[in-house]
């Protein structure tokens, strides 16, 4: 079969796209789609699951087919797509509130088993389709709706959660920089596993610049450290900060400063297994901090879906029953004959 | 040669009974197996607490299992033992309201010492009397101190003797009741093929307890039931949990599917999962999933990528379940959600039987949620029910939700094995023509919607929760949703079309109708059958088809003078019934115990509805 070129318009559904103006959903949606376009994957083998929210709505925009579930279940109804047909390119569209709180089980457990999926998390600490309450990634003491006195409680850091649930693979990327986007989403669909992209997104109606002071142009440079596999985790506008190691911790240096070489400073490694330092590089923030972006880690291990289809095809290869009539039969079984009463139902 | 007392019977009923550690369950049920070899028909009762181990020795922690044997068909497992196996004091204390009459109680007399007496829960030295037992006929064996005696060669440790009391009593109940001891020798050997010295060991106790009963012989009596008259044809013992999961896989094999289960443990449940997962012979997927939400989701979407998709759950998970089975119903999907009952409502009593979920199962969701309802009637024909089930879900492309109980699951009878060629042909609905495809457009018979998954090309189309129109996009029209909305139910009601008529057993026309649902089957036509021997009226109407009902139901009821539902919960079905066939009156018979009905308390009932 030759390999078939798709643009991005393929990958449009004819239904009208109803995200408010200005959301960052929309350059989400365009990163996936050209990805999608670049795969050389047959568009009938991609499968688009979502959850509920704002975000969810993504499957009816996609030109594949799509599954819009019920809140929090998409990476479990995913799961069941997958293991159906192995043979799909399954993709998960999520948001805070769907995969943080009411489907927070499934996300764990679904990066646990290492199925092959692309989460594409969109995290904009706030519930949107509900107009405006706080979500497990919203900052303690969060002012919303329901929190008019500010939240008391602690967020959740989405890569900390796919560490704890020995994720193989956590991206972290943000709306407005499309670059960056297509680059994780690329390697998210490349790599075998469930893949986690968190994508910082803003919601202009009921958080608008919830990530305005990692965002800011004025700033931008100084306060993202884009990691690349193999390369020195450098920032700042002349590259002329990084992240160094100090006593088992991690410090911003600048180079030249305090007798800071460029060989002082971290090479980022995504495929060491030990995730300590990915841990580290999810957690850092502002202000001591730059936020880390680009692919965090991503590691092989067993895939559940390959399993799966390894274990049935191993039991299969020295099976003894190989159709329902054997197994019926299998085990003990006796014949009755020569009787000329009928065992029936019938009443007397 | 035999020449102890020899009593001829037609139908025995012996309940195994002791600590739950004793291996109550693995005796009641080898001694069930070889009955069934020799050829009389059985039906099997576990009744075993939720603990797995509760105190030892107390009433809280016995285990028990009754099997019905009989030279003709059997129906039930008995509502009353004639022979009681007892390991210990709480055996009795627990069993003495399960006993008939006159029976016989066989008890290891080595543990009725006084802490054991005092941990059942007597006050005295004599259990007999304290428990009103004074009409039965006791014989003390000392099984353990013959146990320990009979492996005093075999350098086991005493925990591993203590362990082999077990066949000591079910070799001395083979003698008594003749049954060859070489099926159970075969399965002990296969059993602990690694294990020599424990086949040994078993083997010895098993064989010290037949030769046992055979020098007692004076003071035991011998029985003899004769083979039953039954249909010839290959035959095998099944429970109903087994049934479901073997009715799944024929299903999947004769739709050419594969077959997906999303399930998470639960009691009566589990062994339909535990069973599917064997079954990687024959490309069963099963998944255990982190919860019964994630079960149901993962199975909603193996159907949405074309498998035969299934999900099994108790009551509580079923529960837990509610919301993604109306996004089946919305998004119109093949699925078979199986319900084995227990007593509810909450965690309730998770090992006993009940059918309090038939409501739940009907109308247990936010919004107009229909769906098939079918239930099981005896442990072997789950095999048909989720056979049918799947064949509905798959060829109506609905989700139906198939309802046995902790009866049937774990209840087994005797089961011609049946030709899978025998079964009705299933013909999924897979779209063909990717031109003409829409993911709502319908069949007008049948108001089905074409299934076309991904991989398919050209048929790429989006589904959800929620409301479309005819070609898949969302629709906030009212008319829309109306129409939608009776659609969804019409299309339910259509499956009338592969509902068989409800036949009556006895007259079409009479003094009572005893109507009944799902696992009661046996003890209500047992009932009937007993009640038409005395001469009385009494016919039976038992329905598998809950949503839709048979469509000769209101025809058939309209020729009974009293109609009488007897189901085990507060009258569901009696309920539904008034609801969906008025017109009659309907008068109830109700118990919720987590036991089965008895004969005798089914007789009294329907005796006074007679006289009145």
């Amino acid at each position: 079969m030759t390999e078939q070129k798709y643009t991005i318009k393929d990958f449009k559904s004819d239904s009208e796209v109803r995200w408010c103006p200005g959301c960052g959903d929309y350059a989400i949606m365009n990163g996936v789609q050209r990805t999608m376009a670049g795969m050389g994957v047959p568009k009938e083998k991609f499968a688009v699951i979502s959850g509920i929210g704002c975000s969810s709505r993504f499957p009816y925009y996609m030109d594949t087919f799509g599954f819009h579930t019920i809140h929090g279940r998409a990476s479990a109804v995913a799961s069941g797509v997958k293991m159906a047909n192995p043979d799909l390119n399954v993709w998960v569209i999520t948001g805070d509130g769907d995969s943080m709180a009411i489907g927070g089980n499934h996300f764990i457990h679904t990066i646990r088993r290492n199925i092959d999926l692309n989460i594409i998390l969109f995290n904009n600490r706030i519930y949107g389709l509900t107009k405006g309450q706080y979500s497990p990634t919203s900052a303690r003491g969060f002012v919303s709706k329901t929190s008019p006195f500010g939240t008391i409680e602690d967020p959740f850091i989405p890569g900390q959660l796919v560490i704890g649930a020995r994720g193989t693979f956590f991206a972290r990327s943000i709306d407005s920089n499309l670059k960056l986007g297509e680059s994780v989403y690329q390697a998210a669909a490349e790599h075998k596993g469930a893949s986690v992209v968190e994508v910082l997104q803003n919601c202009v109606i009921y958080n608008n610049g919830v990530h305005a002071a990692i965002t800011d142009p004025e700033h931008r440079a100084d306060r993202q450290l884009i990691l690349e596999h193999g390369k020195p985790m450098l920032f700042g506008a002349e590259n002329e900060k990084g992240i160094i190691m100090e006593k088992g911790r991690l410090k911003v240096a600048k180079i030249g400063e305090n007798g800071v070489t460029l060989d002082d400073i971290l090479v980022h490694d995504a495929h060491e297994e030990d995730p300590t330092l990915h841990l580290a590089l999810i957690h850092m923030s502002l202000p001591d901090f730059p936020v880390a972006f680009g692919v965090i880690r991503s590691v092989s291990a067993p895939i559940y879906d390959d399993e799966m289809t390894r274990q049935i095809q191993q039991v299969k290869q020295t099976r003894k029953i190989s159709c329902v009539n054997e197994l019926l039969r299998s085990g003990n079984t006796w014949e009755v004959t020569g009787n000329k009463n009928g065992k029936s139902a019938d009443c007397p | 040669m035999k020449d102890a007392k020899v009593i001829e019977l037609e139908e025995v009923a012996i309940r195994f009974s002791g600590d739950s550690g004793d291996g109550m369950q693995l005796t009641g049920t080898l001694f069930s197996d070889a009955t069934a070899l020799v050829g009389n028909d059985i039906s099997t009762f576990p009744d075993y607490p939720s603990e797995i181990r509760a105190p030892q020795g107390t009433v809280g922690g016995v285990s028990g299992f009754q099997v019905q044997f009989g030279k003709k068909e059997v129906t039930t497992p008995g509502d009353f033992a004639h022979v009681l196996v007892a390991m210990n004091p709480a055996a009795i204390k627990a069993n003495a309201r399960f006993m008939n009459p006159g029976g016989i109680i066989i008890y290891d007399s080595d543990s009725f010492t006084e802490k054991n007496l005092k941990k059942a829960g007597y006050q005295t030295d004599d259990p007999f009397t304290e428990s009103n037992l004074l009409d039965f006929r006791k014989i003390g064996v000392p099984v353990t101190s013959l146990t320990r005696e009979g492996l005093k060669d075999f350098g086991l440790d005493n925990k591993s003797v203590l362990r082999s009391k077990n066949m000591l009593a079910l070799g001395l109940v083979c003698w008594m009741f003749n049954r060859p001891l070489d099926y159970i020798e075969e399965f002990i050997r296969n059993k602990f093929a690694k294990k020599p010295v424990v086949v040994e060991s078993n083997i010895k106790v098993l064989h010290d307890g037949y030769n046992y009963g055979m020098n007692l012989q004076h003071e035991t009596p011998t029985y003899i039931v004769h083979s039953a008259d039954i249909e010839n044809g290959t035959y095998r013992n099944i429970n109903g949990n087994q049934a479901t999961a073997w009715g799944l896989i024929a299903a999947a094999e004769r739709a050419g599917l594969e077959l997906f289960l999303g399930s998470y443990p639960i009691t009566p449940a589990t062994e339909i999962l535990s069973n599917l997962s064997q079954r990687k012979d024959l490309g069963v997927k099963t998944f255990q999933a982190e919860d019964e939400i994630a079960g149901i989701a993962s199975a909603i979407g193996a159907a949405f990528a074309g498998d035969l998709a299934v999900t099994t759950t108790s009551g509580p998970g079923l529960a837990l379940k509610s919301e993604a089975i109306g996004l089946a119903v919305m998004a119109e999907l093949p699925l078979v959600i199986v319900n084995v009952q227990r007593g509810g409502p909450s965690t309730g009593l998770p090992t006993k039987t009940e059918q309090s979920d038939l409501l739940q199962a009907l109308y247990g969701r936010n919004g107009e949620s229909p769906v098939v309802v079918l239930s099981a009637s005896t442990p072997s024909d789950c095999f048909f029910y989720a056979y049918k089930a799947a064949k509905i879900a798959l060829e109506r492309m609905v989700p139906v939700i198939l309802l046995t109980d902790g009866f049937l699951g774990n209840g087994s009878e005797p089961w011609k094995i049946p030709d899978v060629s025998e079964l009705p042909p299933i013909t999924p609905r897979v779209a063909k023509s990717a031109e003409t495809f829409n993911a709502y457009k319908r069949d007008e018979n049948t108001l089905a919607r074409d299934w076309a998954f991904p991989g398919m090309a050209g048929f790429e189309h989006r589904i959800g929760g929620l409301e479309k129109s005819v070609i898949g996009t969302v629709s906030h029209d009212p008319e829309n949703h109306q129409k939608n909305t009776e659609i969804r139910e019409g299309k339910v009601q259509k499956v009338v079309d592969l509902v068989p008529d409800i036949e009556v057993c006895g007259d079409s026309d009479g003094d009572v109708l005893v109507v009944g649902w799902g696992g009661t089957f046996g003890h209500l036509i047992s009932t009937v059958r007993e009640l038409r021997k005395e001469g009385k009226n009494v016919s039976l109407a038992h329905f598998n088809y809950i949503k839709p009902l048979p469509k000769n139901t209101a025809e058939v009821f309209q020729n009974f003078k009293k109609i009488v539902v007897c189901e085990l919960n507060m009258g569901q079905f009696a309920g539904y019934l008034r609801d969906k066939v008025p017109g009659s009156h309907y008068y109830q018979i109700n118990k919720v115990k987590g036991l089965p009905f008895t004969v005798n308390e089914l007789k009294e009932g329907i005796n006074k509805l007679l006289e009145d």
